[in-house]
């Protein structure tokens, strides 16, 4: 059994895995296009579509103007007319041009009509900085969206994530917007056929421990991780703890994991004042008070729009070290 | 209209034009009514919220939802009572969400602004200025997309010409040959700006054809022109030619909302625009044409009187969604896995 299961793995990279669980979509389901800025001709901005034009046409890889309200409005009307709309934004940065209809149309409708007009519709989007795109291509605002009621924000931050989330996103009845950070989508990885249903209310232990407790998301991880092997060496167990879905917050997986270390540490490359680690936080605070051995810790970027030059932005971002050091003040 | 009249249509051709004047008249009259009748309640502190009435516009409601089928999608904007009314949803599903109770036409949680019928493919009130554009054209798309002869006739003001959303979806559609009826209601004012004081080119019909579509401008307080307007342009979307853009000239006698003083209108232009009055308009033609007797008159009027009443009476007596539900309706209801 566990021969075949390794057989059956392969390695592959994040980008690949998000275009095949696009393509096995749309093979499985005619209710479900693609649409967004160039996804089509040229094959997606970061090349998550590169291909799908030709196997899948024109009229299902739909190219759109740069009107971002317009085709995600469009998205959330192709929604309620019985369609499964999967749209693309670049970045979370051209998302702004769209917020009304994300908030006050995508997220609103449902409630507003008093339960009769769900919106089945996927939004996925580029998010996080690191490549030196300045400070209108690098922010995290997916914090922002997690604040609104009536969307599902999920952040995949492993190439098993990138494959497996969207046919559960896609199913939900809902509006679910996918923050794909742009570091990731070179990453490889081992990805195993799918044993289990996906839950998406449900967070992620990537690396359990008991001596602190460190929490994140999307294009953290990775950074996360390492700083935990560097912590390992020096004899701490630390655990990670990977949110995948930033709205609903999996409370029950965040408890059990403090109520385990009695430390935090959470890491969150949205800027501090407001952030998603800040309502991490004041859940723990509120739910855990008496599990804390030791304040908890916030590794955020700096409260500035990200800058081009390369130091800068590295000292913009919660970095390795950054994350090894808050974890070792909650030991202190 | 003078065309038709000219033909002098034979006995039962006659009876029939008469018939449907007063199908018309009787939608117009039950939105003005209706509306009146929300101004009192208003004022009772019965209903509130934001109120936006649509008196004096009737006829555009009126005309271009004659040109609809039950099949076709309906978006409006927070001046909605009208086309909700002329779609047919029942005035006590309105008057019960202007309450606010849990029998309204969207469970209480909308109000004036945003009414729904999901049944009657009535997609609601959207009060962001030009929001439900866009919403419409993904209706029209996924229309297309399924290749189904059904039209989205998407409403809106002249202020919506100021926002990207208007220019976004304009362009949108046209690109894609979309099944979508933009019908702007032109009435002069982006809440209380003039239309000079808001557009540096105020020929909104020509603004939309350049867009390469179909667009021309009716007078939208004579309810048979917007009738014809409109059924030429479904005509012309069923065919496959694309969007079409129906400018109507027309005009709120009443302010822009309960809230509004209304002092940004001389009251002689007021004046003027009311002796155009859409209902008075088509009385005076049935009158002429001897379709209308003061009898026949007053019987509408108490019909549609009685239905407010009832409406007024059901909303009264209706129960409020409990505060527990609060929550209810922000996201859907899990799939049972049973």
């Amino acid at each position: 059994m566990s021969g075949e299961a390794e057989r059956a793995m392969r390695t592959t990279t994040y980008r690949e895995a998000l275009r095949e669980a696009m393509s096995e979509a749309m093979r499985a389901d005619d209710r479900v296009f693609l649409m967004g800025e160039d996804v089509g001709r040229y094959g997606g901005c970061f090349g998550v579509s590169l291909g799908m034009l030709e196997e899948f046409g024109p009229e299902r890889i739909r190219d759109t103007p740069l009107s971002e309200s317009a085709f995600v409005g469009a998205g959330i009307g192709a929604a309620l007319g019985g369609m499964r709309p999967i749209v693309e934004i670049m970045t979370v940065n051209f998302s702004l041009l769209a917020l009304d209809q994300i908030l006050n149309n995508a997220a609103t409708l449902l409630h507003m009509s008093g339960g009769q007009l769900p919106v089945p519709l996927v939004i996925r989007m580029t998010t996080g900085a690191g490549r030196q795109l300045a400070a209108q291509h690098s922010h995290s605002l997916e914090g922002w969206y997690a604040h609104i009621p009536g969307i599902r924000v999920l952040a995949p931050a492993t190439v098993e994530d990138a494959r497996y989330l969207l046919a559960p996103a896609l199913a939900d009845p809902d509006p679910v917007l996918v923050f794909e950070h742009g570091s990731l989508y070179n990453a490889s990885g081992e990805l195993a056929p799918l044993t289990e249903p996906v839950d998406l209310d449900r967070a992620r232990v990537r690396r359990p421990g008991t001596d602190v407790s460190l929490i994140t998301y999307g294009g953290c991880l990775p950074k996360v991780l390492a700083a935990a092997d560097e912590l390992a060496a020096d004899g701490l167990d630390p655990e990670v703890v990977d949110l995948r879905s930033l709205r609903p917050l999996d409370e029950a997986t965040i408890d059990a994991s403090v109520a385990r270390t009695h430390r935090v540490v959470v890491v969150d490359e949205g800027w501090r004042t407001g952030s998603l680690a800040a309502e991490v936080c004041a859940g723990i605070a509120e739910r855990c008070f008496y599990d804390l051995d030791a304040p908890v810790e916030r590794v955020c970027s700096a409260e500035v729009p990200i800058p081009y030059a390369r130091q800068l932005e590295e000292a913009a971002l919660p970095q390795v070290r950054d994350v090894a050091a808050a974890a070792r003040r909650t030991v202190g | 209209m003078s065309a038709e009249r000219a033909t002098r249509p034979g006995r039962t051709a006659a009876a029939k034009a008469g018939g449907h004047h007063q199908d018309l008249l009787t939608a117009m009259l039950r939105i003005r009514r209706f509306e009146e009748r929300c101004v009192e309640l208003y004022s009772g502190a019965r209903i509130r919220g934001f109120v936006h009435l649509c008196i004096g516009e009737e006829a555009v409601a009126v005309g271009v939802h004659r040109a609809l089928t039950p099949q076709d999608a309906i978006v409006s904007t927070y001046r909605d009572h009208g086309h909700a009314l002329a779609r047919g949803v029942p005035e006590a599903d309105v008057m019960a969400e202007m309450y606010g109770r849990a029998t309204g036409c969207s469970g209480g949680r909308g109000g004036s602004m945003h009414l729904f019928d999901a049944e009657r493919r009535f997609y609601g009130g959207n009060a962001i200025v030009a929001g439900g554009l866009p919403l419409a054209a993904g209706l029209a798309l996924a229309d297309r997309l399924c290749d189904r002869s059904r039209v989205t006739c998407c409403f809106f003001g002249d202020g919506a010409f100021a926002e990207g959303e208007f220019h976004e979806t304009a362009n949108l559609a046209a690109l894609w040959d979309l099944p979508l009826l933009l019908v702007c209601e032109n009435n002069l004012y982006a809440m209380g700006t003039a239309l000079p004081r808001h557009q540096a080119q105020t020929d909104l019909a020509a603004r939309a054809a350049s867009y390469g579509m179909v667009a021309w401008a009716v007078d939208g307080m004579d309810v048979e022109a917007v009738e014809r307007a409109a059924r030429r342009a479904v005509e012309g979307i069923r065919a496959g030619t694309g969007p079409h853009f129906l400018e109507a000239r027309t005009y709120r006698f009443r302010a822009h909302s309960m809230y509004d003083p209304d002092r940004y209108r001389d009251k002689a232009e007021i004046e003027e625009w009311k002796k155009r009055d859409p209902i008075a308009r088509l009385t005076d033609l049935m009158n002429e044409n001897g379709e209308l007797t003061k009898k026949r008159l007053a019987r509408i009027e108490r019909e549609v009187a009685e239905e407010i009443d009832a409406a007024v009476r059901e909303a009264e007596q209706a129960p409020e969604e409990p505060v527990a539900d609060l929550l209810r309706h922000v996201t859907s209801p899990p799939v049972d896995a049973a």
